[in-house]
């Protein structure tokens, strides 16, 4: 039983950052209707962020507030500047801006593998092993600390979308372009600003992440598979979705390591993307309605 | 047939290269190149005609490479077997994956082939008494010159551009270019959207198989990581399509040649070209030029795709009366 529940704890801890790549993932999924490639290569960049700042001294969660704006930023730019252009693009696949960001997603890690070379890094904390104990259950501290900071970026993004005028304008985007630019929405800017938000959303996951995992350029590439399986879990667009979707990844892929073993960790999350869109076409927002 | 002279011309002149070219360096890029006609028009079909973009072609790659690699492995026969087996295999992954896969649209799709390749090379890798897991398969070459592979990779080039200039031209060619076009559309018009959907696919992925069962004869050595690689396979697919020109019966052979030799010359840091400026100039600038060019050839790639997509997004042959324009202009105004 106890191996259950300490299973099910590091499940859901994990699940609380799978949360928040995938909610950054299906802000951009939803307004945009394109799959960002690049997504977990922006996290990649935003844990280089933290491990930079950390050798100048700086504590993870502080390095949050530097990366966080930072990817912003790049976030922005690369929609303005080389997705945007794309859509004016007279040609026959409308792919083409989800290929442009694999391409935007291979430039980053080459440029990071050409500053900081393959080699793993380390960011070494006082809390990064701590970990404490609840009845015979153990508590990563980090972890449990970037779960709530999650819980925290999750909740305030929520009051974001529903209560703001800029947060109800990118609903309106997302549900139907065209009369959101009839409604007087500046659908474009609106497009650069999501971006940037979900680039700055999973930044805040990679500065979390930063303390309780190795740093290395190719980790993008894993962590986009698994946004992708988040927010297809949850139904395309659906913040609501991506919460579950995440909690429900983090949850299958401590149960995999735990009940069948660690090499089928990547396994099974594929397995349930495959199942939920055989069983549950449009994951979990089918059936929260939300 | 004014029309046919133009490829047969350059089939002939391809076949004669090895008359003339001996240098074993130039006969790898030229096999390599072929290989590479057969996946990228493998990939326009389900992709540039059916409008169903692929991001795994390396999936049904790595099945065409594992069938030669693994029957010549477990039974001893000839990894030729593969090459006619190969293709058949990838269709057997392909067509159960199509049918759950295909009721998802556009991008979406484009995603699952890419999980399809995650997962194939996720159990290549773990499958160890099956597969070797990441130890590999390596046999023996059967020739020890690199003209007979020439000239099967040749033919195998050819076959698959009168393949798809057949497929193009007949019935279901039509029906792949009205499911791109509009898919609702075609479903209302009585076009059975999924059928024609698989059987693009099958057709992509029978060739992408045998490519991959060539591969193996050729290269002697695969392991999951080789074949089911996203950037260096699906992802060059992908560009070998799009540099040449999506929608194209020839864009995949331009797209082909133009990539492997971008690819060779940042790997080749521009062929030794600037090891040897390096060597005469006697400047050590120009080594190091060299040194970061061949270190950084993913870069390159990846800032090709950025590029390629944003000047020319209907590819070299889509776009050629743009190219054209654009050359024409600069040459009258200069």
């Amino acid at each position: 039983m106890d191996v259950f529940l300490q299973t099910l704890v590091a499940g859901i801890l994990k699940g609380g950052l799978y949360a928040l790549i995938g909610i950054g993932m299906t802000l951009i999924m939803g307004v945009m209707g394109i799959i960002n490639l690049a997504h977990g290569q922006l996290m990649m960049l935003a844990m280089y962020v933290t491990f930079v700042l950390n050798t100048m001294g700086v504590d993870p969660y502080i390095a949050l507030f530097v990366a966080m704006p930072l990817l912003f930023l790049l976030g922005v730019t690369i929609q303005k500047f080389l997705l945007n252009p794309l859509i004016k693009a007279d040609t026959i696949l409308p792919e083409n801006q989800v290929l442009m960001t694999v391409g935007i997603g291979m430039v980053l890690t080459e440029i990071v593998r050409f500053i900081f070379s393959s080699d793993y890094k380390y960011i070494t904390t006082s809390y990064s092993n701590q970990t404490f104990y609840l009845g015979n259950i153990s508590f990563s501290s980090a972890l449990t600390i970037a779960f709530g900071i999650a819980i925290a970026f999750t909740v305030a993004m929520f009051f974001f979308l529903l209560k703001t005028d800029l947060g109800r304008s990118i609903r309106a985007t997302a549900q139907d372009k065209d009369a959101a630019t009839l409604m007087g929405v500046n659908t474009g800017r609106i497009t650069v600003i999501t971006f940037g938000l979900g680039a700055g959303l999973v930044a805040a996951a990679g500065c979390l992440l930063a303390p309780v995992y190795y740093i290395f350029p190719d980790l993008g590439g894993p962590f986009t598979a698994k946004a992708f399986i988040i927010t297809i879990l949850g139904g395309l667009g659906s913040t609501v979705g991506a919460i579950f979707g995440g909690v429900t990844l983090g949850l299958a892929e401590s149960m995999g390591a735990t009940y069948f073993g660690m090499e089928y960790e990547d396994i099974i999350g594929l397995t349930i993307f495959v199942l939920v869109l055989l069983f549950l076409p449009g994951g979990f927002k089918r059936l929260t309605k939300i | 047939m004014k029309k046919n002279f133009l490829p047969l011309a350059f089939v002939a002149l391809v076949a004669g290269l090895p008359l003339v070219m001996k240098d074993n360096y130039y006969l790898h890029l030229m096999i390599l190149f072929m290989m590479w006609v057969v996946i990228g028009s493998a990939w326009n079909l389900i992709a540039g005609y059916t409008g169903q973009v692929s991001f795994g072609d390396a999936a049904f790659f790595g099945c065409g490479a594992y069938t030669a690699g693994l029957l010549a492995h477990h039974f001893g026969v000839s990894t030729w077997w593969g090459l006619a087996l190969g293709g058949f295999t990838a269709v057997a992954v392909g067509l159960p994956f199509g049918w759950i896969c295909f009721r998802m649209r556009g991008a979406y799709f484009a995603l699952a082939t890419l999980a399809l390749n995650e997962v194939l090379r996720h159990g290549a890798t773990i499958a160890e008494k099956f597969t070797g897991g990441m130890v590999g398969i390596l046999i023996m070459p059967s020739f020890m010159s690199k003209i007979p592979y020439y000239y099967i990779a040749l033919a195998m080039a050819v076959a698959s551009l009168a393949s798809l200039q057949l497929v193009v031209r007949s019935k279901p060619g039509y029906y792949f270019v009205s499911i791109r076009e509009d898919q609702d559309a075609a479903e209302s018009l009585g076009i059975n959207t999924h059928l024609y959907k698989m059987l693009s696919l099958a057709y992509a992925a029978f060739w992408t198989g045998i490519a991959g069962a060539l591969y193996m004869n050729y290269m002697g050595f695969i392991d999951p990581n080789v074949v089911f690689n996203l950037h260096d396979i699906s992802i060059m697919a992908i560009l070998v399509g799009i540099v040449g020109g999506v929608g194209t019966v020839y864009g995949p052979a331009v797209g082909a040649f133009v990539m492997v030799t971008v690819q060779e010359m940042f790997r080749s840091g521009f062929f030794g070209l600037f090891k040897w400026l390096g060597a005469v100039s006697g400047s050590a600038g120009l080594v190091k030029v060299a040194e970061v060019l061949t270190q950084a050839h993913v870069l390159g790639f990846g800032i090709l795709v950025v590029l390629v997509i944003l000047v020319l997004p209907n590819g070299i042959v889509g776009d050629w009366p743009k190219i054209r324009k654009h050359v024409f202009r600069l040459g009258t105004g200069a």
